[in-house]
Formats: structure tokens, sequence, C-alpha cells
């Protein structure tokens, strides 16, 4: 690695945030810094590049612990307002997963169903301070005799309570357009035959690892923004790759690097935790996360001062080839040409859609980065960062 | 000149009764037929886009209800429940009229009623069901008329 002209370390950064001295901006700040000042001189001037992204993340859950009744009860079954929570650890605690439906949900039954209700949509009701409804069955032991307890309660009511989502924040993502000749309902959303319009998800220049590519600030311990309250990233979330084919500039083209995060689930705001419904798809929750990247050196202004033209992201046929699992990209375009409302595929013209919103992530990086100028927010430091491979450089 | 979209139930006792064409000859209005549906005998639903002089319009529908045609006045039954919206965009590629669009470089969406024509994409495509709306073919939507 060269040697680089700015060197800072986390702990001077958080210094400088606790005497209200840092300079925080947002990534999408970020770029118009680093192109006028140069990297050098931008490393110099920043010390905290914050932010964002608000999509649906599937892998998401909470862990809670309901409380003791009396009797005591071992749990082998427990139901929150109709929805299956995972049983199979101690007495009282269960995971209440975000894509598990309702139980008499009609699933894909009647095509395409709607999925109206699963857990994301209950951990949306607990954080609202809505009350939900709890069933839990057992089979009795000498010490849990009670088979059966029943409660409705709110999230207070609850011993403990954290959000647990082993893949968030995908580092990069398909953009997803139908070749076959029926319209199909995918977690891509609704794709129209004869590749008529296309669907991206990802908050681009704004989005968490595509400002960190090779994960050198991003791991264990690395303190976020999380659901409206404050998280931990835990460590590489499951499917992370950092193998993926990347540009130039060291980012990636594919989906690659994936982080698994927990924080109190008292404390976050149902703003930025929102069930999702996906037609024909199933249940889901939209999550709301940031990352504040620290400017240790010029190698991550440059990184984090790169825009929504500089990233590319690979075209998927969702009609086909995605659900055979067969073929590659089609090609891929750029964030910034998806974000205008449409892109050339194979010489035709295609609307695009964002399923990801842009204008939250925006909302979530600067009220990461009120948090961080304010002095109460500090940067947790990595104890591990992510598995990464190494950088050539850039090249000039 | 204005422009409004609206939704003609005709029930089965005034259904085969010419009446639109009177819209035009006397009241100088452009109908545009965004879609139609007659269910034989029980009932037909028509969804027509209205251009013409603001008083004319009245005068037009007011014309239509007193031969006992129920309009529905698509801007009062369409409408998007802002605390749901979370301007994720997922509508903006499905909505045929654009009556859903992303406001660029801030990405935020905007719904514009009039240039709804009560197709029901956006209710499908919608994670958070933020869209309310009614669609000419749904059974259960508000307007249905019961033999």
């Amino acid at each position: 690695m060269s040697q680089f002209k700015v060197k800072k370390t986390v702990a001077e950064i958080n210094e400088k945030i606790k005497q209200g001295q840092a300079v925080v901006v947002t990534a999408e700040e970020m770029i118009g810094i680093t192109k006028e000042l140069g990297p050098v001189q931008a490393a110099r001037k920043v010390d905290v590049v914050t932010t964002g992204t608000f999509g649906i993340m599937c892998s998401s859950g909470a862990f809670l612990n309901f409380g003791h009744a009396k009797p005591r009860i071992k749990a082998s079954r427990v139901y929150l307002n109709r929805v299956e929570a995972y049983a199979g650890v101690a007495a009282v605690d269960c995971y209440i997963g975000a894509a598990q439906p309702r139980e008499d949900d009609p699933l894909n039954k009647v095509f395409p169903g709607r999925f109206r209700y699963g857990g994301g949509h209950v951990i949306e009701d607990l954080v609202a301070g809505r009350e939900v409804h709890l069933e839990a069955t057992a089979y009795g032991t000498d010490c849990y005799p009670s088979r059966s307890h029943e409660a409705r309660m709110k999230l207070k009511d609850f011993r403990d309570g954290f959000l647990f989502n082993p893949r968030n924040g995908y580092q990069n993502y398909n953009c997803a357009v139908n070749l076959s000749k029926k319209t199909i309902y995918t977690y891509m959303g609704i794709l129209r035959p004869d590749c008529s319009n296309a669907n991206y998800s990802t908050s681009g220049q704004l989005s968490p690892l595509l400002n960190d590519p090779f994960y050198r600030t991003i791991g264990i311990g690395t303190r976020i923004f999380l659901g409206g309250g404050i998280g931990y990233v835990v460590g590489p979330g499951t499917q992370h790759d950092p193998g993926v084919k990347r540009s130039e500039n060291g980012v990636v083209m594919g989906g690659a690097g994936t982080i698994a995060v927990m924080g109190n689930l008292k404390g976050m705001s149902s703003k930025f935790l929102r069930g999702a419904s996906i037609t024909g798809y199933g249940c889901s929750l939209n999550v709301g996360i940031g990352i504040p990247i620290p400017i240790l050196d010029e190698e991550m202004a440059r990184f984090t001062g790169i825009s929504d033209d500089e990233i590319f992201v690979p075209v998927a046929d969702y009609g086909y080839d995605y659900p055979e699992g067969s073929g590659g990209p089609l090609t891929h375009v750029t964030y910034g040409q998806l974000k205008t409302g449409e892109v050339t595929i194979d010489g035709k013209k295609v609307t695009t859609a964002p399923l990801s919103s842009y204008s939250a992530a925006l909302e979530i990086a600067e009220t990461l980065k009120d948090w961080i100028r304010s002095g109460k927010f500090l940067l947790g430091e990595a104890q591990e960062t992510l598995p990464s491979i190494a950088f050539e450089g850039f090249g000039d | 000149m204005k422009s409004e979209n609206v939704l003609l139930i005709f029930r089965s006792n005034i259904m085969y009764k010419p009446l639109i064409y009177r819209l035009s000859k006397d009241f100088d209005i452009i109908f545009n037929i965004l879609e139609a549906k007659i269910l034989p005998r029980r009932e037909g639903r028509i969804l027509l886009e209205l251009r013409g002089e603001e008083d004319q319009l009245l005068k037009g529908v007011t014309f239509l209800e007193e031969n006992r045609v129920v309009v529905e006045h698509l801007s009062d039954k369409v409408w998007r429940e802002e605390d749901l919206c979370v301007h994720c965009g997922a509508c903006t590629g499905l909505c045929p009229t654009g009556a859903l669009s992303l406001v660029r470089p801030k990405m935020e969406v905007v719904f514009d009623v009039n240039k709804c024509v009560a197709c029901g994409m956006c209710g499908l495509a919608c994670p958070f069901g933020a869209m309310k709306d009614i669609t000419l073919f749904d059974p259960f939507a508000e307007g249905r008329t019961v033999n």
C-alpha cells in the first residue's frame, strides 16, 4: 500500500467529535468536495462522511423475550398477531423473521398474493408502540408447567427486544428486467414482459458499503444508524462476497459485501422500520441504515467521493435466467443512468424505477450527520473489519 | 380548458341509452375513452377523460346525472396516504400515465391525481399500501351498483 499524505485515526476523529470540531458531510456532499479540492485536501478537511439506505431487506428480524409468565412456560410455538416466531430458543425467547407471513395468509393461492401482514409488520407495529397479540403454546415440563400463554403486549412490555439482521445493506445489486412473455411478480417488483420496465434497488452514491468498497473501516463494532436508533455492525452478513468483479475505481459491479447488524429495538422508529408487502412474492421489512465512514486518508476521501455515474449495476433477466440460476448479466448500466428514469438495454429504451428510497436514504445520512456534529454519536472502531481483498490502487 | 377524469356507471335501466355523444354535441366537451366494460343487462362502466371549458364540464356532468348516470370523480376516489408513502418510487415504473412520477434530483414521488386513470397498478406495486384506489373492474370498489 502506498504512503498516504494524510493520516488520521478513528480515536483522533472521535476526539474532534467530542470537542464539536469534526467536519461531517454526507456522501452526496463529499462528491463535490473531493472534485473541488482533490482527495488529499478533501481528506485533510473532512473527518466523517455519512451514508444512508432505506430499502427492502428480507434477511431481518428481531429477538424478543416476552418475560416469564406465572406459572412459567417453555414456549415451543409462539405467534405474534398470528405470525409465527421461531421458538426453538430458550423458554420465553423467540425470533420474529421479517419474511414470515401470517398463519392464515392465502399466500399465492390466488395469484398474485398480496401478503398484507407478516413479520416485518409485527416489528413495525412494536416499534410504533402498537399492541400485538402474543400466543404461546408448550408441551409442559416439571420446571415450566404451563401449556399455553396469551397476552396483549406493547414493545415496552417485552423484557428485551433487539433487531438482529443476518444480511443487510447489500453493497450493490441487480437491476431486474423480464425477458419472458408474461408479467412476473418478483422481490424486485412487478416486471412487465419483453423487457418493458427495469427495477433497481440501491441508494448508489449514498449507499454505505459502496462508500467503503474494501471495508477498510467497517466491521464488528462499527456504530451505525439502524432503524432510526443506534445499532452496530456485528460482522459480515450472509452471502458476503468481496471477490465480485470490480471496476477500476474499486467499486463492485454486482452484489458483493453485506453486513449483519443488531441494535436495541426500543429506541428505533417505525419511520425507518416499515413492514412491506411485495405482491406475488411475500412479506418483508424496509430497514433504514446509515454508516459513518471515517476519512482516515486520501484513499478514503476518494472512495467516498464516488458518484452515481461511476457505479455500475448489472442488468439481470428475472424471466428466465434468475429463477433458473443460469446466465450472467445482460449488460451493465450506471446508477446515474438508472436514476434518469430510462436506460437503453439491447437497443431498446426501458423505463426504470427504484425500489429503495433515495430521499429517505438522504434523510438518514443527514440525521446521522446531525448526531455526529452534536457530539453524542461517536464512531465505533471496528474490532475486525469485514473480509476483503487487496486493492491494487487507482492506477494513476 | 380544463381536464378531468370521471368514472361513469350506467345501471341496467339506462345502460343502452345513447348519452355520451351529447357531451360533445351540446357542451363542446372532448371526451376520451380510457377504459370501458359492459356486463350485459347488468351494468356498464366507462372511464372518461373530459376536456372543455369549466362551466361546460359542470353542465355536461349535470346532464349525465339528470339522466341517472352515476358520475364518480376520480380525484375524489383515488388518493395517496401520505404517511404511508416512503418515496421509494416502485410505482413510478408501472404508472401508465405518469400520474406518479419522481422529482429529480431529490427523488421524491409526486402524485398528480388529474392524470390518474385508476388502473390500479400502483396499488399492486406499492409495498406499503399507500395508494388508495378504485379500479374499473374491482367488484368490491366503492361505487359498485347492486341489482
